[in-house]
């Protein structure tokens, strides 16, 4: 018997029991299902029951807010999901969303108040920021002390959304040593997989995009690249491997990161 | 009075003949589709930062500078020249020395900046001619772009120059009781020839060719890439404000899906009498909003944005530079014909005949290339425009883009996963 099992919250039940918990975590598609990225989601909880928060998710209920579709093109596919899940956060007066993704976080927040969906929304690098200021994290110094960490910017938190700070301050509570790539925050490359190129192959070129990227994390001494994005995650660990380096550099997400550094 | 007569009529032959490049253009923005700008206040503050201030084009920091360096530059130097036509109409010389302070200011100013934009302008060429910098090429980049650019730059060069002689011939003609200040061809006067006759006929000449060189230049740039002098401060003024991760809501798709989804409305037969909805997204440039059509215009073709982006970078074909200089180049193909007749047709359109499906999908709407660029324009949205043409209108879409979509329409998710999985992340935590 596990003692200290985590039970997630579901809306649906939580509901049922006529209460209402302050911030919907949107997992998003790559959350849920993304065998990598899963365990993104399951840090991301650990953290969320850590501090004490009141959040609960969908669950069956959640389904894509059809961003990939608008950036494939496809308005039509898109509003329809769009619309669906508006309906849906209505039902449970939803006001203030939390996602790990950028992409959803950037839809959320920028596209969906188009469409008559207004939601406070706050990616988990900005989420988890405010909590190691206010010092509900607290990290042992010991386990990133030996460790170089580079941010890969993901282009849906900064030059989509300007936020760069908050994901770098995250890491700094880690008491490792950090480095930056040459092109960062604003200047930061793509890993190549926004707009839709996640799910395609990509054109005829002389390089793939996210091993140019993954090059430049590697030339930057860095034994762990940090990212706070599943597709971003995707494309580096896809290019660490790659270059056969995913023994000595390590990718891992900023949440999990932050677990890793408090032993839970 | 000769003197007059000969300046006002080559002002009225400047002005007439850029009156007809506007009424020009103004027929082919006529042709667009509607760009709404509100929040004038903001858009007052941006053009300040990002026009005046030069913010952008300061994120490559040394030759930034120098662009910022003749950019303002020519601020104060415009002031004079407003002069200069003020004196040329009226027969007066220096009718604006009355403004005191103001007007050593800016005689200063400029006579200071003059020097500063001559050398800066020498870089720009060394640059252009001898040295291999990247982003001045590209399979955009033809030879007109290079005249364009060289045309451009030894005009400027030679308005300063001229300037120079004005200032120096003219502390020379009156030494000692000069309007203004000029601190720098106040140092270089004393090594030049004081023959009265001589100066005065280089102050007439130095006068003349900078007068006829403004206004040449003022009637040439609209047919160049360097029509940015004007049109660019406009352009950021007009900048897209949302954050860049924002795409603009397609109204005309919202009003479908909420009849298809209210179910009295969703099998109902269409109203008689209501007009078939336009066009899905962008094909040809009767699609595109006036403001993508300014920021075609607006372009430098500096090249920054494809420098920075991933798929120009790897190799593929996309560079969002080339997406406006085609824009601007389908417009002069296609707007005369347009603004004759509505239905005009050569048989050709933006997409495919210029820019290929193939850059189109190239794309990872990164926001690169808008961030780079020093006048705001924006490139992602033109191009996801041009994506929901392919996509709504002809179904032209990469099989496993297909295959992305029919996946979010059955399961709800880009992946074939059922929704009862939605849950097995948390199983055992």
């Amino acid at each position: 018997m596990i003692t200290d099992q985590i039970k997630v919250p579901i809306m649906s039940e939580i509901a049922a029991h006529g209460e209402k918990p302050e911030y919907l975590f949107w997992v998003g598609c790559a959350g849920a299902f993304d065998e990598r990225y899963q365990k993104v989601t399951r840090a991301f909880v650990k953290l969320l029951h850590h501090i004490g928060v009141s959040y609960a998710v969908l669950g069956k209920e959640e389904t894509c807010n059809g961003d990939p579709a608008r950036r494939a093109g496809d308005e039509m596919t898109f509003q329809m999901q769009a619309l669906m899940v508006i309906e849906t956060l209505k039902s449970y007066d939803v006001k203030k969303i939390i996602t790990c993704c950028p992409h959803c976080f950037n839809i959320f927040k920028n596209e969906y108040p188009d469409l008559g969906g207004n939601y406070e929304v706050t990616h988990h690098s900005q989420f988890l920021k405010k909590m190691v200021d206010e010092g509900k994290l607290r990290t042992n110094p010991a386990i990133f002390q030996d460790q170089t960490i580079v941010f890969h910017d993901p282009c849906y938190l900064g030059r989509a959304n300007g936020e760069y700070d908050s994901p770098r301050e995250v890491i700094g509570s880690l008491h490792s040593k950090t480095t930056e790539m040459p092109r960062s925050k604003s200047k930061a490359l793509c890993c190549g997989a926004g707009g839709a190129q996640m799910f395609k192959e990509a054109e005829a070129g002389n390089k793939e995009v996210n091993m140019e990227r993954t090059e430049e994390a590697l030339n930057s001494g860095a034994s762990i690249v940090a990212t706070a994005c599943p597709f971003c995650m995707t494309m580096i660990t896809d290019g660490l491997k790659f270059r056969d380096k995913q023994e000595e550099v390590r990718n891992y997400d900023i949440a999990e990161l932050l677990v890793m550094a408090m032993g839970l | 009075m000769v003197k007059q007569l000969i300046f006002s009529a080559v002002l009225l032959i400047t002005l007439g003949v850029f009156g007809y490049t506007l009424s020009r253009l103004y027929g082919f923005f006529r042709l667009t589709r509607p760009f709404p700008v509100s929040n004038w206040g903001q858009r007052i503050s941006l053009t300040l930062k990002v026009a005046i201030g030069q913010t952008k084009i300061l994120r490559f920091p040394v030759i930034g500078f120098l662009h910022a360096l003749v950019f303002w530059g020519f601020m104060v130097i415009t002031l004079g020249s407003i002069e200069m036509v003020i004196d040329g109409i009226t027969g007066l010389e220096r009718s604006m020395s009355a403004t005191g302070w103001f007007y050593d200011f800016v005689m200063a100013s400029g006579d200071i900046m003059a020097y500063v934009i001559m050398l800066s302008i020498i870089v720009f060429l060394i640059r252009r001619l001898f040295m291999n910098i990247n982003r001045f090429y590209g399979i955009e980049m033809q030879k007109k772009s290079k005249i364009d650019a060289i045309i451009a730059l030894t005009i400027i060069f030679f308005l300063m120059v001229s300037l120079a002689g004005i200032n120096l011939t003219y502390i020379l003609k009156n030494p000692g009781e000069y309007e203004g200040i000029y601190p720098i061809s106040a140092i270089l006067s004393p090594y030049f020839n004081r023959n009265i006759y001589s100066i005065n006929f280089l102050h007439e000449l130095s006068w003349w060719s900078h007068i006829l060189l403004i206004f040449a230049f003022a009637n040439i740039l609209p047919y160049s890439k360097h029509f940015h002098v004007f049109t660019s401060v406009p352009n950021v003024f007009l900048s897209r404000l949302e954050p860049l991760g924002h795409l603009p809501n397609m109204e005309n798709v919202t009003k479908e899906v909420k009849l298809m989804m209210n179910p009295e409305t969703a099998f109902a037969p269409a109203p008689i009498g209501e007009n078939p909805p336009s066009r899905f997204g962008v094909k040809d440039v009767e699609d595109v909003t006036w403001k993508n059509y300014l920021d075609s215009l607006a372009c430098t073709e500096c090249g920054r944005c494809t420098s920075v982006c991933p798929a120009n970078l790897t190799g593929k074909k996309l560079s969002p530079r080339k997406i406006f200089i085609d824009l601007r180049a389908r417009m002069k193909a296609k707007g005369p014909g347009l603004i004759k007749d509505k239905s005009f047709d050569d048989g050709k359109s933006l997409i495919r005949d210029y820019i290929s499906t193939e850059e189109l999908w190239a794309c990872t709407t990164c926001n690169a290339c808008a961030m780079e660029c020093p006048i705001n324009i924006n490139h992602p949205t033109l191009i996801l425009d041009m994506r929901r043409y392919l996509v709504m209108e002809e179904s032209a879409i990469p099989a496993s883009i297909a295959t992305m979509l029919q996946n979010i329409q059955n399961n709800g998710a880009p992946w074939q996963y059922p929704a009862d999985d939605r849950l097995k992340w948390a199983e055992g935590l």
